[in-house]
């Protein structure tokens, strides 16, 4: 279902015709090929468009992301450019401040890389493994949930477990939110909340 | 929103009051400017502050931040004095005629069964009084002493337009004005919408600021009408579709509810929430709860949820408070009883009330999780960084991660917007470093804990090990596999609404066909159309909209059932004709109900089986009146701030919001005027994105630095000069910044006295590229809205002075 249509390959593929046309039609038909070679291509006209939505606020505006690399095998892809979707019927081809700004977002250097863990009482953090990070906190998690879990209050079952509490981000996708959901809950989580409220 | 972002160019009236859509949501507002350009809609704003949005309105008039609800009580006053009702509207579609039951009333600002100790009420008399027929009495004529006509005109009776400007602030002249302009569209073919976002919400009496709005438009006919509506303008990208999915602790996706504790069975708990028609032959959604509630718990565990287990009813926690809200979280952790907490994209160090008491929560914590794409605030809690980030390394043993994850480029999935549209996006580049998708970083955190309880047991591991995890990938479960999760899918074969058998494995259309036998599964009714067997409708880009209504119908998929307008059958007069042909938005075509959106509405239900349109309400009529529904009263009323520069003049007596919760230490936190004299705001800028945009290199440089905003009479007053440093305090905490003087803040004259205004944007930290800051939760109080437990950051006390600059900055 993916939808990968390139519009500027588009318009340019219609340009290049028209102009082919109409200087054929004076005579000139020998300087198209000349020409052609001449005019330097637009930079963008060799990158990969995405469709994507600003991040930032609830209007959602349509963004276009330009990428080199192919995404074969040892190319990486990196954006190089965003701007606004024409097609798109809330912002059509317009961004705010913040929106035509995405790229320096994109690629700040404060983005985090590296999977970091601050020991107890220590004044740094230092870099680990993914394995250690996560093997560490489901051991953590689970040592909490099976002393702290309350199956009963009384005769009832309550199954609830409130000493571990959980925060969902609302610029995650809608999928992530579902498996967030799926797995908290599971566990009988109740402390759990969300940017809604703030 | 009810209605969406291109529908505002419809409206002749545009209201922006809670919100400053022009800087917070610049492209959406964009539509209003369309409005003012080629309906000739007028503008009006309300705010405390001269805004951007201001400064193109037709109509600016000035308010004290936390006084809405007496200003539109105020207009609603206006709109039933001077009889500047949407007649036929207000006595077909609302419950203006219902007879409230004996027993109810309001006095000296509480309503009937108020205990001040629990800070809550017994709702009994909140009701409507039932008829020997089993339904809601009502009264056509609305001539009842106690029916909701004559109540709300008692009500708001005390608003006058000398009251409005007392505790408003606002000119008499000026509100008269506004109540003119929005009285206009009183007339069926005129329309007004109403744009809010946190300048509302952001309040101990939130939700019924929007309520108070309710009112007014209810009064005037403007919902479910093009051009009309209530526009919650929403946060972050996705805040709708996690509030949607119920990523919050009293909620099942699709707004259904975790269950409380006196529930012990599925019985009991359906039993509360079947739905019991109001009114003779009346429809709602409602009446199929118990199929949302199976098919999700089928969604859950499989072939684990069956009749026979109370379809895994036991596997799902339940509550013993109301919610375990980040208010009580934190509070729970400052008490030293929360082990660790796991915080997916998000900074509460920087944006939940009260920093030092936050720093104190998260430093009594053995461990937290931080899953970010930046280095956050909250992941270096325990990091020194001078007078910004006061603390001590070596006296903090709380254990931290900070895990690196994916951006929006890096990710492929949906997101819903204010219009409640899911629209998909695509990966364009491959993430930095190791960073990781939060499917995976919680899939592989799930899955060692369910192996763990696999190998060794522990504390019921029932829910965890039968979680359906069936995905093709286990630690890397696809987008689109969780996609066709939420839509739902028949599990076993079962009839469609026409008796034709859907074999078993195929993706349902709609929630129509979800079932409560077990036949089908559904992650969040809401969203059930978003994939199904024709494919990923979030994914569609066919911005064709005919009729030129501002719908596009096959861009990307809006919940519910793909309708873009809620309420449109009260675009229609009772016997189908829309009230406006320019306005048309669906109509009765003698056989069905057609047009240019999906109706809300029975589609073949004729106009003359009496069946209200507002099909999400009991009664299938708009309430004015709200029985028990809200736990602060079924009336907005006016209430004060917990901090306040002046008393409550409509009812002397009462401090503060009367339900709102508020824990006993933040109590003891709270300042009064005497010490913190200035009423302070907080407020987002154009350049900004709440703290994420400081790590962007152009944002940083367009606003590089913290600044305080005051009126020149306060400098003058104080002796600060322009471009100075403040220090701003309350009673909770302290910080610095440049002051800004301007003129877009005037001290506002409120019972005779004046009352001056500070205003602190929250976009800085000691993170990122610009100028080390503050955040205003360093001021502000521990108290939420009695509805939702949002954080009164709008409204609260501060004192400020001229200071020295903070030891690393420039003077």
């Amino acid at each position: 279902m993916t939808v990968q249509v390139s519009r500027r390959g588009l318009l340019k593929g219609a340009g290049a015709g028209l102009a082919g046309g109409s200087l054929g039609a004076l005579g000139f038909g020998g300087l198209e090929p000349a020409m052609a070679a001449a005019v330097r291509p637009f930079k963008l006209a060799q990158m990969r468009e995405t469709r994507n939505t600003c991040p930032y606020c609830s209007v959602a505006c349509g963004v276009i992301l330009y990428s080199l690399g192919d995404r074969s095998k040892n190319a990486r892809s990196s954006v190089m450019h965003i701007e606004g979707d024409p097609d798109h019927p809330i912002n059509r081809g317009t961004l705010c401040p913040k929106g035509s700004a995405l790229l320096d977002f994109v690629h700040a250097e404060t983005r985090t890389k590296y999977p970091l863990h601050r020991a107890p009482g220590s004044s740094e953090f230092k870099r680990v493994s993914w394995d250690f990070a996560l093997d560490r906190i489901a051991q953590l998690m689970k040592e909490d949930r099976d002393k702290n879990f309350v199956a009963k209050n009384g005769d009832l079952t309550v199954n609830r477990w409130t000493t571990m509490g959980f925060l969902g981000a609302s610029a995650t996708t809608n999928e992530t939110a579902w498996l967030t959901y799926k797995t908290v809950r599971s566990m009988g989580a109740l402390v759990f909340d969300n940017q809604a409220r703030v | 929103m009810t209605n969406l972002w291109m529908d505002i160019k419809h409206a002749d009236v545009i209201t922006v009051m809670g919100g400053n859509a022009a800087e917070a949501h610049p492209c959406g507002f964009k539509w209003v400017v369309e409005a003012k350009a080629h309906n000739n809609a007028k503008l009006i704003v309300v705010d405390p502050r001269f805004t951007r949005t201001a400064s193109v309105a037709d109509l600016y008039c000035p308010i004290r931040q936390g006084t809405d609800i007496a200003f539109l009580s105020g207009v609603a006053k206006y709109l039933l004095d001077n009889d500047k009702l949407q007649h036929r509207y207000v006595s077909a579609y609302t419950n203006a005629g219902y007879v409230v039951r004996e027993g109810y009333d309001f006095q000296d600002g509480l309503f009937t069964g108020y205990d001040a100790d629990k800070r809550d009420y017994d709702k009994t008399t909140w009701d409507y009084e039932i008829g020997p027929d089993g339904y809601a009495v009502v009264d056509e004529t609305m001539q009842h002493p106690r029916c909701v006509m004559q109540l709300l005109k008692k009500h708001v009776s005390i608003y006058t337009p000398e009251m409005v400007e007392k505790i408003c602030g606002s000119p008499k002249e000026t509100f008269l004005k506004v109540c003119e302009l929005m009285a206009t569209t009183a007339a069926p073919e005129r329309t007004m919408a109403s744009l809010y976002a946190l300048g509302w919400t952001h309040h101990s009496k939130g939700s019924q600021n929007i309520r108070s709005m309710c009112v007014v438009q209810t009064l005037l006919g403007n919902i479910g009408m093009l051009g009309g509506g209530m526009q919650a303008l929403r946060g972050h990208s996705n805040i709708q579709g996690l509030t949607d999915i119920g990523l919050m602790s009293n909620l099942i996706p699709g707004y259904l509810n975790i269950p409380v504790e006196k529930e012990p069975d599925y019985a009991s708990y359906i039993a509360k929430r079947q739905f019991k028609p109001l009114r003779p032959g009346q429809t709602s959604y409602w009446q199929n709860y118990n199929k949302f509630f199976v098919s999700f718990q089928k969604a859950m565990w499989g072939d684990k949820a069956t009749k026979e287990n109370d379809w895994a009813y036991d596997y799902l926690p339940k509550l013993d408070v109301p919610t375990y809200d980040v208010l009580r979280g934190f509070e729970l952790a400052k008490q030293g009883k929360m082990t660790g907490y796991v915080i997916q994209g998000f900074n509460p160090l920087m944006s939940f009330p009260n920093r030092a008491k936050m720093t104190e929560a998260f430093s009594k914590m053995k461990f937290i999780v931080v899953m970010d794409p930046l280095k956050t605030e909250t992941a270096r809690f325990w990091e020194n960084h001078g007078e910004y980030n006061d603390v001590d390394p070596t006296k903090i043993q709380t254990e931290v991660f900070e895990l690196p994850t994916t951006l929006f480029v890096e990710e492929e999935g949906s997101l819903s917007n204010s219009s409640r549209w899911l629209q998909w996006h695509w990966q364009a580049q491959d993430a930095p470093g190791e960073c990781r998708s939060d499917i995976e970083i919680m899939s592989e955190i799930f899955l060692r804990i369910r192996n763990a309880y696999k190998k060794d047991g522990g504390a019921f591991p029932d829910a965890i090990v039968n979680l359906k995890w069936d995905y093709a990938i286990a630690e890397s479960p696809t987008p689109t596999e969780l996609a066709r999760e939420l839509n739902g899918y028949t599990v076993a074969p079962t009839p469609d609404l026409n008796g034709t058998i859907i074999p078993a494995g195929k993706q349902v259309d709609g929630f129509a066909q979800l079932k409560d036998d077990g036949t089908t599964a559904c992650g969040c009714w809401i969203y059930s159309g978003c994939y199904t067997e024709k494919g990923n409708t979030m994914a569609r880009r066919d911005n064709t909209d005919p009729g030129d209504r501002g719908i596009a119908p096959n861009w990307a998929f809006a919940w519910p059932a793909n309708r873009r307008v809620l309420y449109n059958r009260a675009s229609c007069d009772p016997e189908g004709r829309p009230w406006s042909e320019k306005k048309k938005l669906i109509e009765w075509n003698g056989k069905q109900w057609i047009g240019f959106d999906v109706p809300d509405y029975g589609v073949t239900v004729a106009p003359d089986k009496g069946v209200g349109p507002f099909i999400l309400n009991q009664e299938g009529v708009a309430r004015l009146w709200t029985r028990g529904l809200m736990r602060d009263g079924p009336f907005p009323t006016h209430y004060e701030p917990f901090e306040s520069p002046v008393a409550n003049l409509a009812f002397p007596r009462i401090k503060g919001a009367p339900a709102s919760r508020i824990f006993k230490d933040d109590l003891a936190d709270l300042g009064d005027a005497k010490d913190f004299p200035y009423a302070a705001t907080s407020y987002r800028l154009t350049e900004h994105f709440h703290g994420w945009t400081k790590h962007a290199r152009i944002n940083a440089i367009l606003q590089p630095e913290a600044f305080v905003e005051i009126s020149e009479e306060l400098a003058k007053e104080k002796g600060i000069a322009k471009g100075s440093w403040v220090r701003v305090w309350s009673k909770r905490g302290s910080l610095k910044a440049k002051a800004l003087v301007t003129k877009r803040i005037k001290p506002l004259i409120c019972d005779g006295k004046p009352v001056h205004v500070v205003g602190i944007p929250q976009h800085w930290g000691f993170m990122g590229l610009t100028k080390k800051g503050w955040h205003p939760n360093s001021l502000t109080p521990v108290v939420g809205d009695a509805n939702t437990e949002t954080p009164e950051f709008k409204a609260w006390l501060v004192n400020i002075e001229p200071t020295t600059p903070p030891s690393d900055a420039v003077a």
